[in-house]
């Protein structure tokens, strides 16, 4: 119990410091999960809410297919990476193993079907209601989906949040195609893996509390964000 | 003006996130594929940065166990091998993945075991014959299970002991199927015996009441070798500037940064480059 308090303690010590090291792998973890997130936003939400909105053959298995991903095993995707961006890898001439481009692409499949799968249930409930007057009004397809997506902003805010939380914790993906290189891809869950790898466990606890931290940012940025901007549309 | 900017705000984190992201263009960088060992010992943030202030090249380090490390090289994912399993290297040069294979440094592997040490084997040099008690007595062991140097390392005192310790997996043989780091961690914690290299136990941070409980076997010589991934095989290979990183290791200066690196005291890594072997 003594050194989980002290692990309380060393966490704010180390981001009061502003430790340059810190700083560094913080701001690494930060760009390389909202690239993600953000490039798995473009991809997930029209797909979640075409899902949603149209008819087409297979659509239930799409649905299905795309909740089962939810469940996808970050090692298993930090696999399919690396097998892909490696020398040896259908995609290996782009030299991208061990970048922090390889770290976004493996967030950005993990966190890609949990977009489309959140996405799909809230479009499909803002269509019920809406379904009647699309129809009256003969709204085309895209302008029924702008306007789901759209309507449904708040809620889809969420939705980026749930797979901002994903991301942000993952390790098991970032680690393979990555490598933890000192400086170029530590991430902070990296870290954490190696600080108790070295028995290190208050320093891995505080830089998990940090991280903690960080994710608390965030997410009380986006809802303060959200909440100011409903309150000017509909002011 | 409010409609727009939340999209404006995403793609402006977006453009800050690519532009910071450092560009992998004529910058100077090798990759080296190594052990857990070498890197949570702390030995190359001690020795990298001399060799990087005197040649400008950056060498970055992936360290994962022998086993992975070896497999990661034969596709090509790295220009320098640093491992320490002599046969697997052995093998990796043969197979036509590594120009050639040099020794670096040594140093030895551990037993360690909680202070009630129920196998009676405190004191002793004689690791084959621990192994043997520890067996007999049924005393907890927490292995690598992971085909990483390490593990191969026991596997090959298991083998010298005539035991068959896999037998036992899950009794008092557990497989942690982890890192060095997190086999100790186990190992404290269910008070169990480990084998594990004195460098990692030297810098380990979470010792609890454990010991070190057999030492001094020659069996128990651990010897690190560098080699040089052939460009033969992988034609990105940066054969120039391995090469320069593995002279300068092997070098009087790379030698030097090698025996003068301690953790509390304590010398970690003992050089033995004696030139080109294979």
């Amino acid at each position: 119990m003594h050194s989980f308090w002290e692990a309380f303690a060393g966490s704010f010590g180390l981001v009061l410091a502003l430790d340059p090291d810190l700083m560094e792998i913080i701001v690494l973890s930060m760009q390389v999960t909202l690239t993600a997130v953000f490039l798995a936003c473009l991809i997930g939400l029209p797909l979640g809410a075409a899902t949603a909105l149209y008819r087409f053959p297979g659509r239930t298995l799409v649905s299905v297919t795309l909740n089962a991903l939810m469940g996808l095993p970050p090692v298993v995707v930090g696999l399919f990476v690396y097998l892909l961006l490696s020398a040896s890898g259908p995609l290996g001439p782009l030299r991208l193993l061990y970048t922090p481009t390889a770290m976004i692409i493996a967030q950005m499949i993990i966190v890609t079907p949990i977009v489309a799968a959140l996405t799909r249930q809230v479009a499909e409930d803002l269509n019920r209601e809406y379904a009647e007057q699309f129809a009256s009004l003969g709204v085309g397809p895209i302008d029924r989906m702008v306007s789901i997506l759209w309507d449904a902003r708040y809620g889809l805010l969420t939705v980026a949040l749930a797979g901002f939380g994903r991301a942000v914790a993952e390790v098991g993906a970032v680690i393979i195609v990555g490598g933890n290189i000192n400086h170029v891809t530590r991430v902070m869950t990296t870290t954490i893996a190696l600080e108790t790898s070295k028995g290190n466990l208050q320093l891995a606890l505080a830089l998990g509390l940090v991280l903690l931290l960080i994710a608390f940012t965030v997410n009380a940025c986006v809802m303060a964000l959200r909440s100011t901007a409903a309150r000017s549309a509909y002011a | 003006m409010i409609r727009n900017f939340l999209p404006a705000a995403l793609l402006m984190a977006l453009l800050n996130a690519i532009a910071a992201t450092p560009v992998l263009s004529d910058e100077q960088f090798i990759i080296v594929q190594s052990t857990t060992s070498t890197q949570n010992s702390g030995l190359f943030d001690e020795i990298l940065p001399e060799f990087t202030e005197a040649t400008g090249i950056e060498v970055r380090v992936v360290a994962v166990g022998t086993g992975q490390a070896i497999r990661n090289a034969t596709n090509g994912d790295g220009d320098v091998l640093l491992v320490h399993s002599r046969p697997a290297e052995e093998k990796f040069v043969s197979d036509g993945f590594g120009v050639s294979r040099s020794d670096v440094m040594y140093n030895d592997f551990v037993i360690v075991g909680p202070p009630s040490d129920p196998a009676g084997i405190a004191g002793s040099t004689d690791a084959v014959a621990a192994l043997k008690r520890i067996a007999q007595t049924g005393s907890p062991f927490a292995s690598r299970g992971d085909d990483s140097g390490t593990h191969k390392a026991e596997m090959r005192l298991w083998q010298d002991a005539g035991i068959d310790a896999i037998d036992a997996s899950g009794g008092w043989y557990r497989e942690t199927g982890s890192g060095m780091g997190a086999t100790l961690n186990t190992g404290t914690g269910m008070g169990a015996y480990v084998l594990t290299d004195r460098a990692t136990w030297i810098a380990f941070g979470n010792k609890a009441d454990h010991r070190i409980v057999v030492e001094g076997d020659p069996k128990l010589f651990n010897q690190y070798g560098v080699i040089l991934v052939s460009p033969e095989k992988h034609p990105h290979v940066k054969t120039e500037q391995g090469q320069q990183f593995i002279d300068w290791l092997l070098s009087g200066n790379g030698q030097k940064a090698i025996a003068d690196f301690k953790v509390d005291g304590q010398q970690l890594f003992y050089p033995n480059a004696k030139g080109e072997d294979s």
